[in-house]
């Protein structure tokens, strides 16, 4: 069974009078512990699409089926409650809480969720994450006492931390500088691979996405392209010859 | 337990975040609450020293007069309607719960004489020590009361008013100079304080206190009709006892009379309380039946007691509206910067949500955070208002009481006052569409 399945997904836009159309018809089928980069220029509607596969937003038509139930209409709180048992997020500009300790920021995700934890057993779980993601030592700085690349880790973490099948990395090395994105995208990778984590990548930076194993390119509300990541990716991962 | 003590736990840390902006909003509240702590610490403090005022006026007095006995439709003459007695006094101060102090009193007028001098007081009443308790009078400007004993005794000892002290005296002490009433020579033992004018403008230091039974056997030979009515009878009473042979002559009474009986109650509220006990038990003293009228009279000082009850009233409603319109400005002001809180953290609210915060989760959550602003604003606003309170007492000598009523409702009013002017802000915090919050800038 697929993890996400999409069938026609359109979604319209109402400016007054008139209707924007900004998807056009999805199909798309994405399987448990892919990595996947969602690619596409600015206004091509990837972010849209993000956020009704985010469960941040629903379509104005077609079927979105999330681990074998179909919730194109499901009511917000329960939305909700998917984002929050299912689905992290880490986003381009961290968000993270400002003056809150990494370890809160972390755990700030628990207090929505409905399964009963302990006072401990949370703080180990935050704890352990991280440890995880390289800051164990920094759990009690706040934000402000950490650079770019540490409080996209703490981001990670928090994304983390309700143990979601399902991540979406809204150009998540948009405000990082080269060398810290390299370590951000292979923390990605090392979740993928572990964890069996399916993760989006949602990025117009070639960069970012030939650290994925499959490319979706979105091109003016329909996909354009759906394939392995481009060759050059698959020549060092293979070393074997490419083929587009 | 968890579902409410996370939200109070979010709350505060979110509150920690920014200090600053928490105090500010909460000045409103600390202001508004410890205005109302502090108007109402003084306001009660001088309130009850108003009504203590009050009381020494009389407020709390109960007088008792004889009334006109009716028997059959036989009168029995002037002195059969003296019904009051001593003892009639001494039950009400053992039996009536609501009766503080109780004293019997008989009147007399008479010329005093000291040396050359002479005077003519409005009132020479026969009491016991306790009068000078009902009257709130126990302070004296020199000398000491005459005790129970006096009263047994019979022994010729009285206590003079400010203004009989100066007719008779001038600038000389009286204490321990012999005076005469009706040739019976009395030594003063002590000289009340002023108390000037009554609400009629009567002089209330126009007066002289002697032992009742003194009084009765020794001065005033005839029963009189009452203390205050004295003045239309003196003259004949006072003719009467000139010469001694006509004491012989008066009937003699089957049982000793008083003219009126002062009583005060524990406090104004306990009058018509005190009223009702005393007015049972005289009657069942009396064996009166059912159908038969009160052999006597009750008056209490209702004039008095209206001024106590516009007093306090006037004095609650000015709290009240103290109260209500600082809180109403606080709680604006809990408004206005929860409203700006909300708009500065709009981002913060589009992550919850995004993490899985479902609106009521929102609304739940700044929503508590108001309320526990108000509720910490609250605490500090007692704090201050006692604190205020007492400086007023130390530096003005106010008075002040404190009041547990004020601070309960001090904490009811913030607890609503949040989640009045705190729902606003939280239902529209719960209202943003994540996506919109998320990039909001």
């Amino acid at each position: 069974m697929e993890l996400i399945e999409l069938h026609g997904i359109q979604k319209t836009y109402y400016l007054g009078e008139v209707e924007v159309p900004v998807l056009k018809g999805i199909t798309l089928m994405v399987g448990q512990g892919e990595l996947i980069a969602l690619m596409g220029i600015s206004g091509s509607g990837k972010t849209t699409l993000m956020n009704i596969l985010g469960c941040l937003d629903h379509a104005t038509a077609g079927e979105y089926w999330l681990n074998g139930r179909e919730i194109s209409h499901a009511s917000p709180d329960d939305r909700a409650h998917i984002r929050n048992s299912t689905i992290g997020f880490v986003f381009q500009s961290f968000n993270l809480l400002p003056r809150t300790s990494a370890l809160e920021n972390v755990l700030m995700p628990l207090t929505y969720t409905r399964e009963q934890l302990s006072r401990r057993a949370v703080r180990q779980r935050g704890l352990e994450l991280l440890d995880r993601v390289g800051l164990g030592d920094r759990a009690h700085h706040e934000p402000s006492q950490l650079s770019g690349g540490q409080q996209q880790r703490v981001a990670i973490a928090r994304s983390l931390v309700n143990r979601p099948s399902l991540l979406f990395a809204d150009e998540p090395t948009g405000n990082l500088d080269s060398r810290t994105s390299e370590e951000v995208l292979q923390m990605f990778q090392e979740l993928n691979r572990e964890q069996k984590i399916t993760i989006i990548l949602v990025t117009h930076d070639p960069g970012v996405a030939k650290h994925a194993d499959r490319i979706v390119r979105i091109h003016d509300g329909v996909i354009q392209h759906d394939g392995p990541a481009d060759p050059q990716a698959q020549v060092m991962a293979a070393g074997t010859g490419g083929h587009s | 337990m968890m579902r409410l003590f996370k939200p109070v736990g979010t709350a505060l840390r979110a509150l920690r975040r920014n200090v600053m902006r928490a105090v500010l909003t909460m000045l409103g509240i600390v202001i508004g609450v410890g205005a109302v702590i502090a108007m109402t610490e003084i306001g009660q403090g001088s309130s009850a020293a108003m009504q203590k005022t009050i009381a020494t006026m009389g407020a709390n007095n109960v007088l008792l007069f004889p009334g006109s006995a009716r028997s059959q439709g036989v009168s029995s003459g002037a002195g059969t309607t003296m019904t009051m007695t001593p003892d009639d006094a001494e039950a009400i101060a053992r039996e009536c719960p609501a009766v503080r102090h109780v004293a019997p009193i008989v009147g007399a007028r008479a010329q005093v004489v000291y040396g050359n001098r002479n005077y003519v007081p409005v009132y020479i009443l026969g009491v016991t020590p306790a009068y000078l308790e009902v009257r709130y009078w126990t302070t004296l400007a020199e000398g000491d009361p005459f005790d129970d004993g006096d009263v047994r005794r019979g022994t010729k000892v009285c206590l003079l008013g400010q203004t009989v002290a100066r007719e008779l005296f001038d600038d000389e002490s009286p204490v321990g100079k012999e005076i005469r009433i009706r040739d019976v020579s009395f030594t003063v033992v002590g000289v009340l304080e002023a108390k000037g004018a009554n609400t009629e403008g009567q002089d209330q230091d126009d007066l002289l206190l002697a032992p009742w039974t003194t009084i009765k056997y020794r001065v005033s030979s005839s029963p009189m009709r009452s203390a205050a009515q004295s003045s239309s009878v003196s003259s004949s009473s006072g003719q009467g006892s000139r010469y001694p042979g006509n004491r012989g002559s008066q009937r003699p009474v089957r049982f000793t009379t008083v003219d009126a009986i002062q009583a005060s109650a524990w406090s104004g509220e306990e009058v018509p309380v005190a009223i009702s006990q005393i007015t049972k038990l005289l009657r069942e003293r009396h064996r009166l039946r059912y159908d038969q009228e009160d052999d006597f009279r009750v008056l209490d000082l209702t004039e008095l007691t209206k001024v106590r009850l516009s007093f306090s009233e006037q004095m609650r409603s000015l709290l009240l509206a103290v109260a209500a319109i600082s809180l109403v400005v606080g709680g604006v002001g809990i408004m206005n910067i929860m409203l700006v809180s909300v708009t500065e953290r709009t981002r913060e609210i589009g992550l919850r949500m995004a993490v899985g915060a479902r609106s009521r989760d929102i609304l739940r959550q700044f929503l508590v955070e108001a309320v526990v602003l108000c509720l910490i604003g609250g605490g500090i606003g007692i704090a201050v208002g006692r604190a205020a309170s007492l400086l007023v007492t130390y530096i003005k000598r106010w008075p002040t009481e404190p009041s547990i009523e004020a601070v309960v409702a001090s904490v009811a009013v913030s607890a609503f006052v949040g989640i009045v002017f705190g729902f606003y802000p939280a239902w529209k915090a719960s209202r943003l569409d994540p996506i919109e919050a998320l990039r909001y800038e």
